[in-house]
């Protein structure tokens, strides 16, 4: 760990929000994307077997 | 072949699934190659000891939130001049990956300014335009949502993107256009003199990289997404009509 002096508090809370959000932006990107799959899954196969 | 056979979904869906996997780990891997060198491996700036690390989330972070509007623009109008459905999804499936990068510029940028200007916040012209570029990202999203015909939202979203596209080129060039303003100038430039350190530069470089991958990946993956809501939507109004 580098000695990050007096700004440590600054430079922590920068990395830390910043990967944190776009951690987030990832998760749900690719769970609402899952969730599309599975839907459009579902209503294709429900509208073949209703021909 | 040309750029508007991928207006049609599937071939956008199969060209995104191709290339999808190669953007994905070149983001991941310049992201965590430029954060570490820059976190663990350069040096404290001599005026502003550590907090010269920020620069590796700030600077890719606002570059990013001024692209993304651009991108958006640049679809909105394919949208609004040729009626691609694939281009105005596109554009709706920028703006949250635009919110962010620009709600992280916001952030860092204030966690930055706090022990360099003694101040949190400034109504700066960079500031003060960057803040109501994040206001238009939040109208744009919102507009989308607000719609239920998705043409006409598509149609109402390109035009407030057109008219925040002013914002976007004032956010990147308010330093130039008034010279008053905590915030410095541009950090990278084609002149020697004016651009930071290499020891700075080289690992920035790399995150910047790294924040244009994590875009394009995120882009195509929402879009894609986009496509199929769209599709299933469609599918559902026609098990209604029968």
């Amino acid at each position: 760990m580098p000695d990050l002096g007096k700004y440590a508090d600054a430079v922590l809370s920068a990395y830390g929000v910043s990967s944190l959000l776009l951690l987030l932006l990832v998760i749900f990107t690719l769970r609402k994307g899952r969730a599309a799959r599975q839907a459009l899954e579902d209503v294709e196969k429900r509208s073949k077997t209703n021909g | 072949m040309s750029l508007w056979e991928y207006a049609n979904p599937v071939r956008f869906l199969n060209l995104s699934a191709r290339v999808l996997p190669v953007f994905w780990g070149l983001a991941v891997a310049c992201l965590i190659v430029g954060l570490i060198w820059g976190f663990f491996f350069t040096p404290d700036d001599f005026r502003q000891g550590s907090t010269v690390k920020i620069i590796y989330l700030h600077v890719p972070s606002a570059m990013m939130a001024i692209n993304a509007w651009v991108m958006m623009l640049v679809a909105s109008l394919i949208w609004l001049v040729r009626r691609h459905h694939v281009s105005a999804l596109a554009a709706k499936a920028a703006a949250p990956v635009g919110v962010v990068m620009t709600l992280i510029a916001l952030f860092t940028g204030a966690i930055w300014g706090q022990p360099m200007w003694g101040t949190w916040w400034a109504w700066d012209p960079r500031l003060t335009s960057f803040l109501i570029l994040f206001l238009f990202y939040l109208g744009y999203i919102a507009l989308w949502e607000a719609i239920e015909d998705p043409d006409t939202a598509a149609d109402l979203t390109s035009v407030l993107c057109l008219v925040g596209s002013v914002f976007a080129v004032l956010s990147r060039y308010a330093v130039n256009f008034w010279n008053q303003g905590l915030h410095q100038g541009a950090s990278l430039s084609l002149d020697k003199e004016e651009n930071v350190a290499d020891v700075f530069y080289i690992p920035l470089l790399v995150c910047i990289a790294g924040f244009v991958l994590l875009f394009i990946a995120l882009v195509l993956y929402r879009t894609g997404t986009e496509i199929r809501l769209r599709r299933t939507r469609a599918l559902q109004a026609r098990e209604g009509r029968a």
